[in-house]
């Protein structure tokens, strides 16, 4: 106390003052002030939604408008649900880094957390698919042929009949499905990205999907027998054919070349 | 030197100097003139016996290695069941028969290439022999003498006088091939109107392909992509592959205000329009619909169509727009066709309406 009170004519002492009073201030107000607000909306949702608020506000308002309506750089959000959400920021092609013909997956710089407050803030402009939960895409009890079926009807046509991804027009391209969590091959399929069309639940249900996971999960693994040998990328005939006609043929010249190149005579010119 | 190119007679030619002793003209060498063979050299297995007979021992052996690799092929095809999967390292799980069979048909098919090979390299003659060119019309006289008998033949058969036979003989050589030409049309039968028509009539319900069950309204969401086939179409069926190749449907759902062409507009259920899944340049399934855009690309030739202006061609080399179906609901709220599409699916023919 003493010592305290020997130095309140410091200089500085006028300024400690000042700092610890903004403090206390400040520290009550944070405490007090939005006790009130709490009270009033205590739900965990709605303070999700309003936590994704913030992150709307800052992340994705620019494009997408202060209120989700969408504007000429981005798509209205109003109704696309929080499995669209889920899809395009846990994948990291949201918030898109530039304007393009497509935009392209890159690394999420948002944790689970954020991306489901801003799942939930989407969620609520309008209903639409939600996120869907591991038990509608665990493809552990789904039967991979009828998926393989599914897929070659549905999807083979852009994604390629092992998933390895086609090209679209104008610079837009179907990505390829190799080694793709199962959780978000299935928010594609239910809000369909960008130029891919959705399947939603009302013409391809729940466990038809879980199928066509299930089909992929079994052409992707390094288990997966490829009864013919070299699969050359399982693009098709063009890899075949670039493959006998490069290899194979250059094979047969070299051996030719080979075979004609050396001598028979005794005497080795 | 002229002793070892000494069978060819052209030899003073071939050297340029030391023969200049019969004037300048004459002496001049001709620069591209024949310079003739070289030398014949033997091989090791035409002076010695022991080689030679080492390569018959090669040669033979190859083509047993060869003899082995089939029966190999054989036994594999034998032992191996179709669907036995085995890890062999670079190529990692492949079929075993798929496998053992390319690798023994190698064998005995390298086998006997390479022991041909190795056999017309070291044992058969290697002599070298030139095969002078010679003229390839006949002498005069040999022609004077056809064209003789030519004339004799056509006097004494009569065939210039003898109009009425020549004329029924040339009439029958003529017509004989025709009953080879009729022959043709018992291939198969015409197609008639086949290709004109699908399975897609009035009140035909539209069966989703994915669940087997008729297709709602309110099933199809904008943005959505689904694929239909006409209601008692069954895969069991005989005719399955044909049906569907023309009657597959793709459906989607526009906003009525996006859909530019009145007709399209007309021919659709609130907003939902069903086009024919078959492109119209060379009949590939055509589905790469970008939702977006509302163009359809077909992945054979990159043919784009805008379904939102009634399926114009936009880019590629289909030449007309994907037929529309008219569809409309029923009594039970399924979507229904309402007749068959207007002109036929998939690409142009001959006589197409």
């Amino acid at each position: 106390m003493k010592k305290l009170s020997a130095r309140r004519r410091h200089p500085l002492a006028a300024l400690v003052v000042l700092l610890f009073a903004l403090a206390a201030t400040g520290g009550l107000y944070a405490v007090l002030a939005p006790a009130p607000k709490a009270q009033a909306d205590a739900s965990q949702s709605s303070l999700a939604i309003e936590q994704g608020k913030k992150l709307y506000s800052v992340g994705c308002a620019s494009c997408h408008g202060q209120s989700g309506q969408g504007s000429s750089n981005g798509p209205s959000l109003v109704g696309v649900g929080s499995a669209a959400v889920d899809f395009q920021v846990s994948t990291g092609r949201m918030p898109a880094k530039q304007p393009g013909p497509q935009v392209e997956a890159k690394k999420n710089t948002y944790g689970q957390k954020e991306i489901d407050q801003l799942a939930a803030y989407v969620a609520s402009l309008g209903p639409g698919p939600a996120t869907p939960t591991k038990s509608q895409y665990s493809p552990a009890n789904a039967d991979a042929a009828k998926g393989g079926e599914l897929f070659r009807t549905n999807c083979s046509q852009c994604h390629n009949f092992v998933g390895k991804g086609g090209a679209l027009t104008e610079g837009k391209f179907a990505p390829t499905l190799k080694g793709i969590k199962a959780k978000d091959v299935y928010e594609a399929m239910q809000t369909g990205p960008q130029n891919m069309p959705s399947f939603p639940d009302s013409t391809m249900p729940s466990d038809a999907k879980a199928n066509i996971i299930a089909y992929l999960k079994a052409v992707d693994s390094a288990q997966s027998p490829n009864p013919g040998g070299f699969t050359l990328g399982t693009i098709g005939p063009v890899s075949e054919g670039l493959f006998a006609w490069v290899f194979g043929l250059g094979a047969l010249i070299a051996l030719a070349t080979w075979v004609a190149a050396r001598t028979t005579k005794a005497k080795k010119s | 030197m002229s002793d070892e190119t000494g069978s060819h007679t052209d030899v003073p030619e071939n050297l340029p100097s030391g023969r200049g002793g019969h004037g300048d003209e004459v002496a001049k060498p001709n620069p591209f003139a024949n310079p003739g063979l070289p030398p014949h050299e033997h091989r090791r297995q035409d002076i010695d016996d022991k080689a030679a007979k080492h390569s018959e021992r090669v040669v033979a052996g190859l083509f047993t290695l060869s003899m082995l690799g089939t029966i190999a092929f054989i036994a594999c095809f034998v032992i191996f069941p179709v669907d036995k999967i085995v890890y062999i390292f670079p190529f990692g799980h492949v079929s075993a028969l798929n496998f053992s069979l390319g690798l023994t048909l190698a064998v005995a098919l390298t086998g006997i290439g390479a022991g041909a090979v190795h056999w017309a390299r070291t044992l058969m003659a290697d002599e070298e022999i030139a095969d002078e060119r010679h003229r390839i019309d006949a002498d005069d006289e040999l022609r004077e003498n056809v064209r003789q008998q030519w004339i004799t033949g056509a006097k004494e058969s009569g065939f210039g006088r003898r109009k009425l036979i020549r004329n029924t003989m040339m009439g029958a050589l003529t017509m004989v091939p025709l009953a080879g030409l009729v022959i043709l049309r018992d291939l198969g039968p015409l197609p008639e109107k086949k290709l004109d028509h699908t399975l897609w009539a009035k009140g035909k319900q539209l069966i989703n392909s994915n669940t087997n069950q008729p297709l709602r309204p309110e099933d199809v969401v904008v943005g959505s992509l689904t694929f239909a086939q006409p209601d008692g179409l069954e895969e069991s069926q005989d005719d399955f592959q044909q049906q569907i190749a023309k009657a597959a449907l793709m459906i989607i759902r526009l906003k009525p205000e996006d859909i530019k062409d009145k007709r399209e507009l007309d021919w659709s259920h609130q907003g939902i329009v069903a086009f024919s899944k078959i492109c119209t340049h060379v009949g590939c399934p055509i589905s790469l619909y970008e939702q977006q855009t509302h163009h359809v690309l077909c992945p054979c030739h990159q043919s784009t169509f805008d379904l939102s202006d009634g399926a114009r061609v936009l880019f590629g080399p289909a030449g007309h727009p994907l037929p529309q179906l008219r569809i409309s609901v029923n009594s039970q709220g399924n979507l229904i066709a309402l007749g068959d599409f207007e002109e036929p699916v998939g690409p142009a023919f001959w006589e197409r309406s």
